[in-house]
């Protein structure tokens, strides 16, 4: 079936359903309640059977919706793709559907997307985090969190205890790290931090 | 066929032969020459590690190629890779469990200083948790590094009081 039949049917199946600006893939915006259905409708009748990818997108902390969870499809059967997309209805605890009763494979997806952005999924088996540890305070994924970190307590309450170890904030001091290729000196073609003018002790120059 | 050249270690007539040395001496020679790795690899720092154990680098030369996998029988810890905040207490777990006396080698960049990865997640060298003996460079290291550490290393366990601290603890 050619693409744009895909998104039409699911459209004609689906009223809610809004084309999305795609430039690859043909893309549908979807209410994030209708995700499983529409999923479900997608692997069953227009085989894509293969959930190659369940992420998610922060627009930012002033937008809203401010969440949006995108599903990337696959048909083993004719090689195509197919997005997904919902919006998270609740900018303060975003919620979406689980499609762990559709392909298992989605259960660690959801997981990590819960884990890096605060996503949750109603009616997962098991959603705990996958990357970081159970207890860590913060979503590292979310527009306000700083790529440095910020400053919490170990996991293990009795090594902290013993090491005065923590999680300390780690900027990037010259970073992002880039290799200029070309170079004759070798030293200066090395990855690294070019701008060294500023340290964890010394601030940032505005 | 072996002979049976057996005199200058058990021979009856021991009074011509007596070896004078030092208890420091003695204990550090044994120590140095045999110490057991606990392989600590985390990333791909353990690669390195582990040709630096097969035949073409052999660390087998320098007496320390029966990696141990549980910390119970090592005497060093070779940190290879990096090391996440979620992985660290689990290292110092670890640590904890060799017995006395035991030393660690940060190997790479990461375990040393973190390395390129300056992130909310990764330790910032592996020295904030445990105590280091001896750090190597490189992303990741040579085996021929990794040697020249346990060289270093060994050295540095032959300069220890060993008799001494045996006495006082």
């Amino acid at each position: 079936m050619p693409e744009p039949e895909v998104t039409a049917a699911v459209k004609a199946k689906f009223p809610q359903a809004t084309d999305r600006a795609s430039l690859d893939h043909p893309a549908v915006n979807l209410p994030a309640a209708d995700v499983p259905a529409a999923l479900a409708c997608l692997r069953d009748e227009f085989a894509f059977d293969m959930l190659t990818d369940l992420t998610a997108v922060d627009w930012s902390s002033a937008a809203s919706p401010r969440f949006t969870v995108v599903y990337h499809l696959f048909s083993t059967a004719r090689h195509d793709y197919i997005r997904v997309a919902a919006d998270c209805p609740n900018d303060a605890e975003p919620a979406v559907p689980s499609v762990c009763a559709l392909w298992p494979g989605a259960n660690w997806h959801e997981r990590e997307v819960y884990d890096m952005f605060g996503i949750g999924f109603t009616g997962h088996p098991d959603l705990r985090r996958i990357l970081m540890w159970d207890g860590y305070p913060h979503f590292p994924l979310r527009k306000e969190f700083p790529l440095a970190g910020i400053e919490t307590p170990l996991p293990d309450a009795e090594v902290a205890a013993e090491t005065h170890a923590s999680v300390k904030p780690a900027p990037l001091m010259g970073g992002p790290f880039v290799a200029s290729s070309g170079q004759v000196n070798l030293g200066a073609a090395e990855p690294g931090g070019k701008d060294e003018s500023w340290t964890e002790r010394h601030e940032k120059p505005e | 066929m072996v002979t049976a050249n057996t005199e200058l270690a058990y021979d009856s007539k021991i009074e011509g032969e007596v070896i004078v040395t030092r208890a420091d001496a003695v204990i550090n020679w044994i120590r140095s020459n045999s110490m057991w790795p606990m392989p600590m690899g985390l990333a791909c720092c353990a690669i390195e590690l582990m040709a630096a154990g097969a035949s073409r680098f052999d660390i087998a030369r320098f007496g320390a190629e029966v990696m141990r996998f549980s910390p119970r029988q090592a005497d060093v810890m070779i940190v290879a890779g990096t090391v996440t905040y979620k992985m660290a207490s689990a290292v110092r777990r670890i640590y904890d469990q060799m017995p006395e006396p035991k030393w660690v080698i940060a190997m790479g960049a990461c375990a040393s200083t973190g390395g390129m990865y300056r992130s909310y997640a990764v330790l910032q060298g592996v020295d904030r948790v445990i105590p280091v003996d001896v750090y190597v460079s490189g992303c990741p290291p040579r085996p021929e590094a990794l040697l020249d550490a346990l060289i270093l290393l060994q050295n540095k366990v032959k300069r220890t009081p060993s008799a001494k601290n045996l006495l006082s603890a």
